[in-house]
C-alpha cells in the first residue's frame, strides 16, 4: 500500500501500552478484587489414572471458612462433556476419529494427573487448600499409559474403555504419488525422528474472576483467555443465559502463546456456575503447580520420515508416519499433528507426498497448540533430512535448500493438503532465496566455513554452524471486525474482538488507524479483550491479530477516513481528492490553515437538532469485518554460530541471526519483540526445556526449578533482518510473525552441533541436554577409537 | 500453593528464638532468608507448628576479621558477594557467590540459611569445607563449634540439635602461598549445581602442593572433602598428571544420585572434569607448561 510511505506505517513506533504495564498499573485477573469475594481451590488427581470408588468431602465442608464443595454429583445437568473446539478436518482419509472431550469435574475415572475432582469455594485460598487436605477420594489406580508406542499394544490399558482404542484419530494426506518418487530416485534416506515440544509457562498462570450479579441478572468473567468472545457465546449456552447478559473481560495478560486459548477448561466452567450458585463473586488464580500439571502443553511426535532425491540434490518426494502424543483428551481436535503434517513441506517443491499420522490418548495432561503447534515437529523433520541428504549427497547444505525452494513466481503455491483451517494448503506469496542470501552474508557462511572453523579448532574450541528454513501458516480465518470511532476530543478509539497477551496490539493496531487518519498514534486507545466493547470475532491464535484483526481495522478506520473527505469536501467546499488528514486535522492541500479538527467534524456528525441524512449513520465511525480467503504464509531462515565443550556437553551460542518475511512490516520494533521472544522459547525448547512423566504418569517437571525456561543469562543477542514479501489475500499485506520465532531452532541446534564435531554423529532428537550432548560427543569418539 | 496454617515469632535476639527452640524442638523451624523454606512451606511439603523468625535479630548480621574472619549466620548472601574483607580475606566466597542462584535470591538468603538447610548441590557447604571453615551453634545449652566437616551429615541433615542455633561461620586465615579455585556447571546459570568443586591448597618453598582442600558438590548427598584427591595432592609437585590422577581420584569418594537432569554416571564425569579444571586454575603457572 502506497500509505506506507507516511509516518505511522511500518515505523518503529514506541509501544503505547508500555508505561502502564512497566510501572504496575495494568489491570490483570488477579487485580480484580470485588467485595465478598470467595477463592476457589481444585483437589486434583494424584494419580494419572484410576477409577473413583467414593469421594467423601464431609470433614472439608464442616471446615470453618469453607462455603461450599462440589464433586461431579452437584453439578447435576451442568456436567456436560466440553465441546470439541476444532472439528475433523475434512481429509479425504481419516479412518478414526474419536470425540473425547475433558469433564469438568472426573466422575468415574481421572485421566492425568492434576484433572480436577472436587471444587473448594472457601472465604479465603488459604483455606481452600487446607479444606483439600481433608478431602477424601478412594481411588482404584489403574496402568498409566505414558509411552504412545506402548498405547498401541493390543492389550495395551485403554485411556477411554468405550473408544475401544487409544488412537484418536488416524489421518492419511496425499500429494502426487510416492510410489513414482521411490521409483525414480537416486538417493532414499530414510530416519527415526523424535521432536518433543513443551509447557508455554506463561509469566501469569490462568485465572478467573466471576461475579453473577442477581439483581442486574448479568455475568461478569475476567478471564486469561486469549478468546473472550468464544467464552462469552459458550459461557451463555451453557448457562441458559442471553449473550447480553455475560461479559467476559481478558484484560492485560502475561502472555498466552496458545494454551490460553483452549476452551473450555474445567475452571473456566465451573467458577461461573459457582458464582450463581452462591450469588457471590469466585476468585480462582491458578498457581504455578496447577499450572505445569494442569494447563494445556504440546509434547511429543515420533515421525519415521523418507526422502526420495535426484543425485544432484532435487527432491523428487516425501513420506512420513508419525505418531503424536494428544494426552487424556482431544478437545483441540487435530490442529497440531495436523500442521507439523502440513509445515513440513516447508518452502520447498515436494512434488509426492505422503504423510499419516495417528493421535494417541495418553493419561498425561491434555495437548493444545503452544508457539508453533506442531510446525516445530514438521520442520525439524525436514531440515534433518535435508541436511542429512546433503552430506551423503555431497552438497553444501544451503544449496540443496536453494535448490528446492519454491521459486518466486510459482505462487501462489498449493500444496494439495489440507491444513489447520480447513482450507487447502496453499501459499500466498514467497520469496526464500534473498533471505538464505542475506542470513549467509549476516552469519558470515563462507568466511566461518573456510577460515574461522579451523582457527577455532586449532584452539581446542569446537564451534559449529547452523542455517536452516521454514514456513509459518498465519493468519487464517474465519474473520475479525473492529469498530473504529473518533471522539469529540479528537481522539480515537478502536475495539476490537481479539484479545491481547502482550503482543503489542494497542500500537499496532493503532498505527493501522493513524496512518488512514492523520492521528498520533498516542491519541488512539484501542480496547481488546472485552465482549461490551465489541460483540463479534474469534480470537488472537495461528498468528492472525495483525493479520486479520489488522486488515478489519484498517477497513474500519478507511471507512471514517472516506466520511471525514466527505463531510470535509461539503464542509470546505473542495473535491476530496484535494483535502489531506494529518495532526488531528483534515486540510486542503497547500492551505493547511483551511483545516478542520476531526473532533468538530465528529461533534457535526452528531447533531442535537435537525436530521442526520438518509443512508448515513451518526458520529464519525465505522465497523468493518475481514476474512481471509485463506492464510497467509511467513517464511525465514535462522542461522547460528554454537560452541559446545566437549568435556561437559554444554553450550554457548556466539551468534544468532533471523532473517524473517512477514509480509508488510506494521512496526519493526513489535516484530522484532515477536522474533526475540520466539526464538528464545525456541532455544528453551532446544536445549533446556522437557517435560518429564515418568513410567507411572507422575509428572516430574512441575516447578521451574526442573522445567527449565531459559532466562537472559542463557538467551543470546539476536541480529533480526527482514525481507518484505507482502500478502496479495488482505488489505495490508501482513503476514504473521507470532511464531516464527520459535519453529525452526530445534533443527538449526541439531545442525550447529553437528557441525561442530564435523558430523561425527547425527542429532535425530529434540530437545538436548548437556549430557545428551556429552553421550553424542563420547559415543562417538569410543565409535572411533 | 499457599502454606498450613502455622504460628509465627520474630524473635529480636538469639536468646528469643532459643526460647521457641528449646520449648518446640522439631516442630519449630527458624526462617532465615526463607528462599528454600517458604517455598517448601507452599508446597506443603513440611508443616511446622510454629516459624522462629531470624530477620529481626541484627546481632546475627556481621562481617569482623580480627586473625580469625567472622561472618554472622544472618549475613545476607549478597553482602558476602560485595565485602571487601571478604574478597581480601576468603576470595573463594567471593568466587563462589556469582554462582548462588540469582541476585534477588542473594539478596534475601543468608549464609547461615544455606549452610543449616544443607542442600546438597549447595555451593556455601563446599567452600566451608575448602576454607576449613567452623561452625558455631548456641543453645541454652552453651556453644559448641563444629568443624565444617563434622556439620554436613547428608541430604537436608547437619550437626545442629533441634535446640541449636547456627550463629557464626568462623574462617581461619588463608596461609601466604595459598591458591583457591571454584568451579561448577548448572543446567542454567544460576541453577543448583550438577556438580562442583571448590578448593583450596598452598605451595611450600620447594613449589610442592600442601594442605589440599578440594569440596565437592552436587554429586553427593551432602557437600564433602574428597580426601583420595587430597592425599594424592599432598606434597606432590604439581603436574598434569597430578592433575588428572586427583581428578579421577575424587570419584572414589563421591556417590552422585541420578536425576532428571542428569545421570550419576555424567555427574561422577562432571565433577572429574571439574576438579581438574579447579586445580589447573589453582595452580596457574605452577603448572608451567604442562598445561594442555
Amino acid at each position: 500500500m502506497t500509505a506506507r510511505e507516511t509516518r505511522y506505517f511500518g515505523k518503529p513506533v514506541r509501544r503505547n501500552e508500555d508505561p502502564k504495564l512497566l510501572t504496575g498499573r495494568a489491570l490483570f485477573v488477579d487485580d480484580v478484587d470485588l467485595p465478598g469475594m470467595l477463592h476457589a481451590a481444585f483437589y486434583r488427581s494424584p494419580y494419572a489414572h484410576a477409577r473413583i470408588r467414593a469421594i467423601d468431602v464431609s470433614a472439608a465442608k464442616a471446615m470453618p471458612g469453607v462455603v461450599a464443595v462440589y464433586t461431579a454429583e452437584d453439578l447435576g445437568d451442568y456436567w456436560q462433556p466440553g465441546p470439541l473446539l476444532v472439528p475433523p478436518p475434512p481429509v479425504h482419509k481419516m479412518p478414526v476419529f474419536n470425540k473425547r472431550t475433558q469433564v469438568p469435574l472426573a466422575k468415574e475415572k481421572v485421566r492425568f494427573v492434576g484433572e480436577p475432582i472436587v471444587l473448594v469455594v472457601a472465604e479465603s485460598r488459604y483455606i481452600a487448600e487446607d479444606a483439600l487436605e481433608q478431602i477424601d477420594v478412594a481411588f482404584e489406580p489403574l496402568p498409566a499409559v505414558v509411552d504412545v508406542e506402548a498405547a498401541l499394544a493390543p492389550d495395551a490399558p485403554l485411556v477411554h474403555e468405550d473408544a475401544g482404542t487409544n488412537i484418536a484419530a488416524h489421518v492419511i494426506q496425499e500429494k502426487g504419488n510416492w510410489e513414482e518418487a521411490l521409483a525414480a530416485a537416486d538417493v532414499v534416506i530414510e530416519r527415526r525422528f523424535v521432536y518433543d515440544h513443551g509447557h508455554a509457562a506463561p509469566m501469569e498462570t490462568r485465572g478467573i474472576v466471576a461475579h453473577w450479579d442477581a439483581r442486574m441478572q448479568t455475568l461478569t468473567v475476567w478471564d486469561t483467555t486469549q478468546a473472550p468472545i468464544p467464552i462469552r457465546n459458550g459461557l451463555a449456552g451453557m448457562l441458559g443465559l442471553s449473550e447480553h447478559q455475560v461479559r467476559v473481560i481478558a484484560p492485560f495478560i502475561g502472555g498466552g502463546f496458545g494454551p490460553k486459548i483452549m476452551m473450555f477448561y474445567q475452571e473456566e466452567v465451573l467458577i461461573p456456575w459457582a458464582s450463581m450458585q452462591l450469588a457471590r463473586p469466585i476468585k480462582w488464580i491458578e498457581d504455578r503447580r496447577e499450572n505445569f500439571l494442569a494447563m494445556t502443553q504440546e509434547r511429543y511426535q515420533i515421525h519415521d520420515a523418507k526422502i526420495a532425491l535426484t543425485r544432484d540434490g532435487k527432491i523428487l518426494g516425501v513420506w512420513d508416519s508419525f505418531l503424536h502424543d494428544t494426552g487424556a483428551y482431544i478437545p483441540y481436535g487435530l490442529t497440531v499433528p495436523l500442521n507439523a503434517q502440513c509445515t513440513l513441506l516447508g518452502p520447498y517443491v515436494v512434488p509426492h507426498y505422503y504423510s499419516e499420522f495417528k493421535a494417541v490418548f495418553t493419561t498425561k495432561a491434555i495437548v493444545t497448540p503452544y508457539r508453533g503447534a506442531g510446525r516445530q515437529h514438521g520442520v525439524f523433520v525436514m531440515e534433518r533430512l535435508l541436511d542429512i541428504a546433503a552430506r551423503e549427497l555431497g552438497l553444501d547444505r544451503t544449496e540443496i535448500r536453494r535448490k528446492n525452494f519454491i521459486p518466486p513466481d510459482a505462487f501462489p503455491w498449493d500444496n494439495e493438503i489440507i491444513y489447520q483451517d480447513f482450507a487447502p494448503l496453499v501459499y500466498d506469496s514467497g520469496n526464500y532465496e534473498p533471505a538464505l542470501d542475506k542470513a549467509m552474508e549476516m552469519i558470515g557462511y563462507r568466511r566461518f566455513l573456510e577460515e574461522e572453523k579451523a582457527r577455532y579448532r586449532a584452539e581446542g574450541r569446537h564451534v559449529g554452524l547452523g542455517i536452516v528454513a521454514y514456513v509459518e501458516g498465519t493468519g487464517i480465518g474465519p474473520y475479525e471486525g473492529a469498530r473504529v470511532q473518533v471522539q469529540p476530543n479528537g481522539k480515537v478509539i478502536v475495539a476490537t474482538g481479539v484479545g491481547t497477551q502482550g503482543q503489542g496490539h494497542f500500537t499496532s493496531f493503532a498505527q493501522v488507524v493513524a496512518e488512514q487518519l492523520g492521528v498520533p498514534v498516542e491519541d488512539i486507545t484501542v480496547v481488546t479483550g472485552d465482549t461490551a466493547e465489541f460483540h463479534w470475532g474469534t480470537g488472537t491464535f495461528a498468528s492472525r491479530g495483525a493479520v486479520v484483526a489488522g486488515s478489519a481495522i484498517y477497513e474500519a478506520a478507511k471507512a471514517v477516513r472516506e466520511k471525514v473527505l466527505r463531510m470535509a469536501s461539503e464542509e470546505l467546499e473542495v473535491s476530496p481528492d484535494d483535502l489531506e488528514l494529518a495532526d488531528g486535522n483534515v486540510f486542503v492541500r497547500g492551505a493547511p490553515d483551511r483545516a478542520l479538527r476531526l473532533g468538530d467534524l465528529a461533534i457535526a456528525a452528531n447533531p442535537l437538532r435537525g436530521a442526520v441524512a438518509p443512508d448515513t449513520e451518526p458520529g464519525l465511525e465505522a465497523t468493518r469485518y475481514f476474512g481471509p480467503p485463506r492464510g497467509a504464509t511467513a517464511s525465514g531462515v535462522h542461522a547460528m554460530l554454537l560452541e559446545v565443550d566437549p568435556e561437559t556437553g554444554f553450550v554457548r551460542i556466539l551468534k544468532y541471526v533471523v532473517v524473517h518475511d512477514c509480509g508488510t512490516v506494521i512496526n519493526p520494533l513489535i516484530v522484532e519483540g515477536q522474533i526475540h521472544g520466539g526464538v528464545a522459547q525456541g532455544i528453551g525448547n532446544a536445549f533446556y526445556e522437557k517435560i518429564v512423566y515418568d513410567e507411572h504418569g507422575q509428572l516430574l517437571t512441575a516447578s521451574f526449578m526442573d522445567y527449565l525456561v531459559p532466562t537472559a543469562m542463557e538467551v543470546p543477542p539476536m541480529e533480526v533482518a527482514h525481507v518484505e514479501t507482502p500478502s496479495p489475500w488482505n488489505p495490508l499485506g501482513a503476514k504473521g510473525v507470532g511464531e516464527a520465532g520459535a519453529i525452526p531452532v530445534g533443527p538449526l541446534f541439531a545442525q550447529a552441533l553437528e557441525d561442530a564435531f564435523d558430523n561425527a554423529f547425527e542429532v535425530t532428537e529434540i530437545p538436548l541436554s548437556p549430557q545428551q550432548v556429552w553421550a553424542l560427543v563420547h559415543g562417538s569418539k569410543e565409535k572411533q577409537s | 500453593m499457599k502454606p498450613p496454617p502455622f504460628e509465627y515469632v520474630a524473635a529480636h535476639s538469639v536468646e528469643e528464638a532459643l526460647d521457641v527452640l528449646v520449648t518446640h524442638g522439631w516442630d519449630a523451624k527458624v526462617l532465615a532468608g526463607g528462599q528454600s523454606l517458604i517455598p517448601t512451606l507452599n508446597f506443603r511439603l513440611a508443616a511446622p507448628a510454629i516459624l522462629v523468625d531470624l530477620n529481626p535479630v541484627s546481632e546475627l548480621a556481621f562481617i569482623e576479621a580480627n586473625g580469625m574472619l567472622r561472618i554472622g549466620a544472618m549475613t545476607r548472601q549478597r553482602t558476602l558477594e560485595r565485602d571487601e574483607t571478604i574478597a581480601r580475606l576468603a576470595p573463594l566466597i567471593t568466587a563462589a557467590m556469582p554462582h548462588v542462584a540469582h541476585p534477588q535470591i542473594r539478596t534475601r538468603g543468608t549464609i547461615g540459611g544455606s549452610l543449616a538447610h544443607c542442600d546438597p548441590a549447595a555451593e556455601l557447604p563446599a567452600v566451608c569445607l575448602a576454607l576449613d571453615a567452623t561452625l558455631v551453634a548456641r543453645s541454652q545449652r552453651g556453644e559448641r563449634a563444629i568443624p565444617a566437616r563434622d556439620f554436613f551429615f547428608g541430604l537436608f541433615s547437619t550437626a545442629l540439635e533441634p535446640d541449636e542455633l547456627l550463629t557464626e561461620i568462623r574462617i581461619p586465615p588463608m596461609p601466604p602461598n595459598t591458591r583457591y579455585a571454584f568451579r561448577e556447571v548448572a543446567r542454567r546459570h544460576g541453577d543448583f549445581a550438577l556438580a562442583g568443586v571448590a578448593l583450596t591448597l598452598q605451595l611450600d618453598e620447594a613449589g610442592r602442593i600442601r594442605a589440599p582442600r578440594v569440596a565437592l558438590f552436587g554429586v553427593h548427598d551432602a557437600a564433602l572433602l574428597s580426601e583420595s584427591a587430597m592425599r594424592l595432592l599432598d606434597g606432590a609437585a604439581p603436574s598434569e598428571a597430578l592433575v588428572r590422577e586427583a581428578a579421577e581420584a575424587v570419584a572414589h569418594d563421591i556417590e552422585p544420585s541420578s536425576d532428571i537432569h542428569a545421570s550419576a554416571a555424567y555427574r561422577t564425569h562432571l565433577a572429574k572434569v571439574l576438579t581438574a579444571r579447579a586445580l589447573r586454575d589453582a595452580l596457574g603457572d605452577a603448572l608451567g607448561h604442562a598445561t594442555e
